[in-house]
């Protein structure tokens, strides 16, 4: 755990990130970045920054615009021992290289009955709301979640940028980190120790009593704005959950929580149909049934792509208004 | 180049017997295969064993290749045991992957066969990231990737190609291409005769060998080796090769593809039986010695075959045990 002493250091997301990449590379040699314009350029997100003039280019490489191919030579630098933390510079791009995820990294223990292992780590930029448009904005977790063998991170806060990017990278396992673009720049609390936050247990982010809000990466904000703005208002009182990691989920700390508070809202910004938020609603209704007050929502998108023109996205995505408002009408039982 | 490789006797011997370890390995999986005692798919190397042997006798410790769906001959010829072997092609618990996935996906990290791939050219950037290891640690290890004219239509070969020669990898590029794709033939996939040509477009030297001609191979092998473990980078070879069964399982021909006129030709160009052959002619092994590595090959794995038949299944809590690496 953090020292006290240093709490009040702040970091932006994107920098404590780096950091946290920083320090275990300081510690494991066999830790290495690879992609594109990840080490000349520091990353297009600065996510890289300043890691080629302390590791040099043994283990800071640039690559040719060849996902496949070098997020396999990760797989097979993986399998022979080392960590590689290889970047898809967006998420929207994990199309071009999903075999060598979902077939070859996420299979290899198994397929080896266990003597193999690939401990990568796959960094991305994932989530909307900064007009890059329909292929450049989107949230996939839910693809990756779905597959044994893997695990998906999904980080909210600066705080759990540089947490779970550590533990994504010294996990034997592969592990996608999803920073969230619009976090990129904002601020919060980061120690300056290494430490880490364990992948699959949730946070708590705010105590509430009447309607517990099970939030995904950017909108854990917007649903601690919406409680904050209901607290103020005399709405209910909201428990905010931050998952975390989507794949291992920590179900046990949402059903506690739904369990007292008897109703629940699943907030994401990937589209409803089919995302994680379904996986948790369902989840909730087979295990919790008895202690739900009301059905289990989830806000999520619309099942369309994600649009360019930021009037039309700023209205796509969920926000404090629409969680606040949806929070107060199920307290209300005025759902259709 | 088109020289040969011209062995001492005891290489020469070792070269025999390990492709007549593959042959009758994948002739006896074959049958067991026709006798319904292999679940699933299987793609028998036979005909093809000339370029496993030719290039595995060219690595040593520290090296790996990876492998494709037809891929027992690597496994073989990098050393594998052929009970683990014929344990996971039944599916038990003592195979190489626990009986967890089968005939396609052999591995053992051990010897550095890093596994055989059911996804076409998903094995290739494997063998980068062997390679990039190697040159991590700074030794001068090389890692070979195999694959069919077929893989070499599909993306992640040219990503692989061009960025093991963009990062100067030490890689060897073996394709074994035995001219079908599945049921189509190389004709139809693609309009170049020779794949060794498309190494220009990404700047390493890329060269043809008989892959019916196991001293052949390993005289390519050994150039592209040497010149990938002194650090000139990667380098593609073309082996051209036949198979003598179908592309899955032994005779499941719904339609004839090919000629029995062409596979005829083929087999009359035999790996092993030209290799004897020579080796007679060199008075380096005659008929009777050659029969009797036959006859003792055929032992090793009937009973290989009959120990992994006496091996029990994979227990229920094994489906959940590896599907997450521990510590």
């Amino acid at each position: 755990m953090p020292a006290a002493s240093d709490s009040s250091r702040e970091l932006t997301y994107v920098r404590a990130f780096n950091e946290g990449l920083r320090q275990v590379m300081r510690e494991d040699d066999d830790v290495f970045v690879i992609g594109e314009d990840v080490a000349g350029y520091g990353g297009v997100f600065n996510a890289f920054q300043g890691l080629l003039d302390e590791f040099g280019e043994r283990r800071v490489v640039d690559t040719p615009i060849s996902e496949m191919g070098f997020i396999g030579l990760g797989v097979g630098a993986a399998i022979r021992g080392l960590r590689p933390v290889c970047d898809l510079m967006f998420f929207d791009f994990l199309g071009v290289a999903l075999d060598q995820i979902f077939n070859q990294a996420a299979k290899l223990h198994f397929m080896s009955g266990g003597s193999m292992s690939v401990p990568l780590t796959l960094t991305t930029a994932g989530g909307g709301g900064v007009s890059a448009g329909p292929q450049h904005s989107q949230s996939l977790e839910a693809w990756l979640a779905h597959v044994p063998g893997l695990k998906v991170a999904m980080p909210a806060t600066p705080y759990d940028a540089k947490g779970l990017g550590v533990a994504a990278i010294r996990d034997n396992n592969p592990t996608v980190v999803v920073l969230s673009k619009q976090l990129l720049g904002r601020r919060g609390p980061v120690p300056e120790d290494l430490y880490e936050v364990p992948l699959g247990e949730a946070h708590t982010a705010r105590a509430g009593d009447d309607v517990t809000v099970i939030a995904i990466s950017r909108m854990v904000g917007e649903a601690l704005a919406a409680a904050a703005d209901l607290a103020e208002r005399g709405g209910p009182s909201l428990e905010v959950i931050d998952v975390r990691t989507v794949q291992p989920l920590d179900s046990a700390t949402i059903l506690e929580s739904v369990r007292r508070t008897n109703r629940a809202i699943v907030v994401h910004e990937a589209v409803t149909f089919g995302g994680v938020g379904a996986e948790i609603a369902a989840q909730i209704q087979e295990l919790a049934f008895d202690y739900l007050d009301a059905p289990v929502i989830r806000l999520a998108s619309p099942f369309a792509p994600v649009p360019f023109s930021p009037g039309l996205e700023a209205v796509y995505f969920p926000n404090a208004g629409t969680i606040a408002e949806a929070a107060t009408r199920l307290v209300q039982r005025t759902f259709a | 180049m088109a020289d040969r490789y011209v062995p001492t006797i005891d290489q020469a011997r070792s070269l025999h017997r390990q492709m007549i370890r593959i042959r009758l390995f994948e002739e006896h999986a074959g049958a067991l295969a026709e006798a319904g005692k292999i679940p699933g798919f299987i793609h028998l190397y036979v005909g093809q064993e000339a370029i496993a042997v030719g290039v595995a006798d060219n690595l040593r410790t520290g090296d790996a290749v990876t492998s494709h769906h037809r891929g027992h001959g690597h496994a073989i010829a990098m050393g594998a045991d052929l009970r683990a072997m014929y344990s996971e092609l039944l599916g038990r618990r003592t195979g190489y992957c626990k009986g967890l996935s089968g005939s396609m996906h052999v591995s053992d990290s051990s010897i550095g066969m890093l596994g055989a791939n059911g996804i076409v050219g998903a094995g290739i950037p494997h063998a980068l990231g062997a390679a990039f290891h190697a040159r991590y640690r700074g030794n001068d290890s090389v890692a070979v990737a195999f694959f069919g004219d077929g893989a070499t239509n599909i993306g992640v070969f040219h990503e692989s190609a061009n960025l093991a020669a963009v990062l100067g990898l030490p890689v060897i590029f073996v394709c074994e291409n035995n001219g079908y794709a599945e049921f189509s033939p190389q004709s139809s996939q693609s309009l170049i005769a020779d794949v060794a040509d498309r190494a220009a477009s990404y700047g390493m030297p890329g060269e043809v060998v008989d892959g019916m001609d196991v001293c052949a191979v390993h005289a390519a092998a050994q150039r592209a080796i040497a010149r990938a473990r002194e650090g000139d980078g990667p380098m593609l070879l073309e082996a051209k090769t036949y198979r003598y069964y179908d592309h899955q399982g032994v005779k499941g021909l719904r339609k004839s593809y090919r000629s029995e006129e062409e596979v005829e030709q083929w087999r009359n160009r035999d790996p092993i039986s030209s290799f004897e052959a020579w080796l007679d002619t060199e008075a380096l092994l005659d008929h009777g010695e050659a029969a009797s590595v036959w006859a003792e090959v055929a032992e090793e794995v009937q009973s290989a075959a009959s120990f992994a038949d006496a091996q029990p299944e994979p227990d229920a809590a094994d489906l959940m045990a590896y599907v997450y690496a521990g510590g």
